[in-house]
């Protein structure tokens, strides 16, 4: 187990070495249930119980940025074991339109998914599609790659939008800048993230059926950072994300950062960390403290040919695969895994489509499969913790 | 291998293909089609999303252009493409050439043939074909040939060309397919060229059926190489010269109409890229045929096959419009078999609201004082969000049943919607109108309800 990390005011009841078994929040129509916690680091293990199901935290959530994964099916995806998965407002907004998919009964009809959904508010194509957005107090200005036409995408739209999409968590509109961005403009954003974020509050038309989660922003600056946590932990919303990381920072103000931040959010509220994906960091950031996870990488490095691993990755389209009989790991007990081999894939990228499509398989269940570890892992230690409680609570009894 | 058939009618075979894998446990319906594949794979499926689908053909197609450059990993694996590819227990069918890919002509000489991989041209020798046969231990296989007679103005010295060497290439085939202990046991089909020749057609066809071949692979006569007329016009000459007791494949048709024209001349077999090729357009097949028995023959006990197959008007009047006089020109055009998923038409939905008013009498006087049954009829419109008019037909029966002084009432309603032509929604399920509602009445009252 990783060694102690210094921890700040809110877990105070961890000084007395005692573990709080259960705590229950109860903020409709989102519950979390914290089932077990570290007791040396700040990780926890918990029950989300969303609209759509309950979801086991630690958990990553796949990226289905335009109402589907690429290159697998709802079914594939839910035999994966995955309860809940990201949509995109930004390009669902684009095309195919709010107003077509609240028709369809929502995200959840259009793509026919039975589980969760989360929806983020569009916010990161600030940063994504810099050249063709501009910010404003109003909202972000967005030139439609598709069709060349302006859109303004305000936080009253981001809200209305994910409002017809009716995914189960929402995302607010932050004004998100690069965390390798400096200066004034860090600042600027992280005072109009609270602004937007009480513009979103108002909007939502549906508190009963979504949740809305607030963004903490505050770049790589510390006091920033606490302020927005200070003032966005006074709105009552049913969880919070945190923003503004996972841009290319050095690790070391990333961490310190998650870490800032877990201590000043409350702790029967989610934690969402957002952009974070690579194994490493997800096990790092779960015992900072962080719940929930969500990265493109293992879906696009997919389609790029490379396979996650325990050890690392496999570029499958490399030669040194051409003629290796074995599964891309043989412990793996994906679909893809238990029947095609390295060579096997290796030689269908040269042919067709479906190479990527077993991969990406591959690489969700690996995502999954790491963050059902942890939370089996947390659940060992609680486990343990009991019994060691216990065994010494009848030993002192008994004399 | 044996095709046991159950009836011929005018050239129009119907059957089994029996015996089929090494251990002979699978058949094949006739007429068929085999499961196009990439390197082994449903191109983009998965092998469990492909396994979602119902009555998969029992014929796996592989193709030796997505094979060939990977001959030594197969060598060295030795156990075959069944077991390479992860596939599940089905008979394993190999051409040479990918029916959805064109390749580019120029490149056959007396000796070789070529296939184009990932990473360009693979020049083939009836030594090196034999050799992938070995590797990849299908269950059948066509021999080598030379094929390319498709371009417009083949001279017929390159036709017979093609059918002298196809015929050499056969004969070198089966002389290395019996030293080859891997392939014992595994069929070969001799291909029958002949371009847009008749004497060629039948030349190659009565030649090869000389040879001890397990069936017959019809090739030259794809879709882009000729006319759905002139097709069946040397199919049938060909069929002449081929014993009734062996399959025919014809390998490069798959539009349906086409399909169902080569069936009726006598083909047993087809390759299924035609729904790969839809997709890559972006379109989905929806086809309603009608296949209309000639009314003057019905009941008269004379076996008639279908005439004519007819297409829904609406989409032969498409099928027009994109027909060309240039096959070649029709490869990436739409059929009238397809929807073009990202017309704008299929993109809003139609949600109809629909109100139905409907009258029950309750006679107190009814005969049998306990229960009364009522039919009543109507007809209501309703007015879609797409702006689309529908009509819907209710046909309710409710059956009164006195419970002291009151009548309760249970009625079930079938409501069929139609929607205007103007929509391309030819239909919508019966079903959705069903609905049952219960409700009480005293005796004598009309009442409406609405849904």
């Amino acid at each position: 187990m990783a060694a102690p990390i210094a921890r700040g005011a809110a877990t105070s009841s961890l000084e007395t070495g005692m573990v709080v078994k259960k705590a229950v929040s109860i903020v409709a129509p989102l519950a979390l249930r914290i089932i077990a916690e570290c007791p040396v680091t700040k990780a926890r293990a918990c029950d989300l119980k969303l609209p759509h199901c309950t979801v086991s935290t630690p958990v990553f959530m796949p990226v289905g940025t335009q109402g589907t994964m690429k290159g697998i099916t709802v079914d594939q995806l839910d035999d994966l074991g995955c309860q809940i998965c990201l949509g995109n407002t930004y390009h669902l907004g684009m095309r195919p339109g709010p107003e077509l998919i609240e028709k369809a009964n929502g995200l959840h009809g259009f793509m026919n998914w039975k589980r969760n959904l989360l929806t983020d508010s569009g916010g990161f194509q600030m940063v994504s599609l810099v050249e063709l957005s501009e910010v404003t107090e109003e909202g972000v200005k967005f030139k439609s790659p598709y069709d060349g036409k302006e859109i303004l995408l305000s936080p009253e739209q981001s809200i209305a939008i994910q409002n017809s999409l009716g995914s189960d968590i929402m995302m607010q509109l932050d004004d998100v800048v690069s965390s390798t961005v400096t200066g004034p403009r860090v600042e600027e954003a992280t005072w109009r993230s609270i602004r937007w974020l009480d513009r979103c509050i108002a909007a939502n038309k549906n508190p009963d059926r979504q949740n809305l989660f607030a963004i903490i922003q505050g770049g790589l600056n510390a006091e920033l950072r606490k302020a927005c946590l200070d003032e966005m932990t006074k709105r009552d919303v049913p969880g919070f994300a945190i923003g503004g990381l996972s841009g290319g920072e050095e690790k070391d103000d990333f961490w310190r950062m998650v870490t800032l931040s877990t201590d000043h959010l409350p702790r029967e509220k989610p934690r969402y960390l957002m952009g974070v994906g690579y194994a490493v960091d997800l096990v790092v950031c779960v015992a900072l403290g962080c719940d929930m996870f969500d990265c493109v990488f293992p879906t696009r490095t997919a389609r790029f040919g490379s396979a996650l691993v325990p050890w690392g990755s496999l570029t499958i389209t490399k030669k040194q695969f051409a003629k290796d009989l074995q599964a891309i790991d043989p412990d793996c007990q994906c679909p893809t895994c238990r029947r095609h081999s390295r060579a096997y894939l290796h030689a269908l990228f040269k042919s067709d489509t479906a190479a990527m499509h077993h991969i990406t398989i591959h690489n969700i269940s690996y995502q999954v499969c790491v963050s059902i570890m942890v939370n089996g892992f947390l659940l060992l230690l609680f486990a343990i913790d009991e019994i060691i409680t216990l065994s010494s609570i009848f030993a002192s009894s008994s004399l | 291998m044996k095709l046991e058939l159950s009836m011929v009618v005018q050239g129009c075979r119907l059957g089994v293909l029996t015996g089929l894998g090494r251990a002979g446990q699978h058949s094949l319906e006739v007429p068929g089609c085999l499961l196009y594949t990439r390197c082994g794979t449903v191109p983009h499926l998965t092998q469990d999303t492909l396994h979602t689908l119902n009555n998969l053909p029992s014929v796996t197609q592989l193709t030796l252009n997505t094979l060939a450059e990977h001959q030594e990993v197969l060598e060295e694996f030795k156990e075959g493409v069944r077991k390479f590819a992860g596939l599940h227990d089905t008979v394993l069918y190999c051409s040479l050439h990918d029916p959805a890919t064109s390749c580019p002509p120029g490149h056959i000489t007396n000796k070789t043939v070529s296939v184009w991989g990932s990473g360009g041209r693979i020049e083939l020798t009836v030594a090196k074909f034999m050799a992938l046969q070995k590797a990849v231990q299908p269950d059948l296989y066509q021999s080598m040939a030379d094929g390319e007679t498709w371009q417009i103005n083949t001279s017929r010295k390159r036709v017979r060309k093609s059918v002298d060497r196809t015929l050499a290439h056969l004969d070198e085939c089966l002389l290395l397919h019996h030293k080859t202990q891997e392939l014992s046991g595994v069929e070969v089909l001799g291909v029958v060229e002949g371009g847009d020749v008749l004497e060629e057609r039948v030349r190659s066809a009565r030649e090869t059926a000389k040879r001890p071949v397990g069936g017959f692979c019809l090739d030259g006569l794809h879709t882009a190489a000729m006319e759905t007329h002139l097709r069946t016009q040397l199919i049938t000459a060909i069929i002449k010269e081929l014993p009734e007791d062996k399959p025919r494949l014809l390998q490069g048709v798959g539009r349906p109409d086409e399909v169902l024209a080569c069936v009726e001349a006598g083909v047993d077999l087809f390759e299924s890229f035609f729904p790969f090729q839809v997709t890559e357009r972006g379109c989905a097949l929806t086809f309603p045929f009608n296949i209309t028995t000639d009314p003057e023959a019905a009941g008269t006990g004379v076996q008639v096959p279908p005439t004519v197959v007819e297409l829904d008007k609406h989409e032969a009047a498409i099928g027009q419009k994109n027909g060309t006089d240039n096959p070649q020109e029709d490869q990436t055009k739409m059929t009238p078999f397809e929807i073009n998923l990202k017309d704008n038409r299929f993109v809003s939905i139609c949600v109809c609201a629909s109100w139905c008013m409907h009258v029950c009498l309750c006679p107190s006087h009814s005969i049998l004082r306990c229960v009364c049954v009522c039919v009543c009829v109507c007809v209501c419109v309703c007015v879609c969000v797409c702006v689309c008019v529908c009509v819907c037909v209710c046909v309710c029966v409710c059956v009164c049943v006195p419970v002291s002084s009151v009548c309760a009432c249970v009625s079930l309603w079938v409501c069929v919607t139609l929607c205007s032509p103007g929509t391309e929604r030819t239909s919508v399920p019966w079903w959705r109108g069903v609905a049952a509602t219960a409700a009480g009445t005293t005796r004598g009252r009309t009442y409406t309800t609405f849904w």
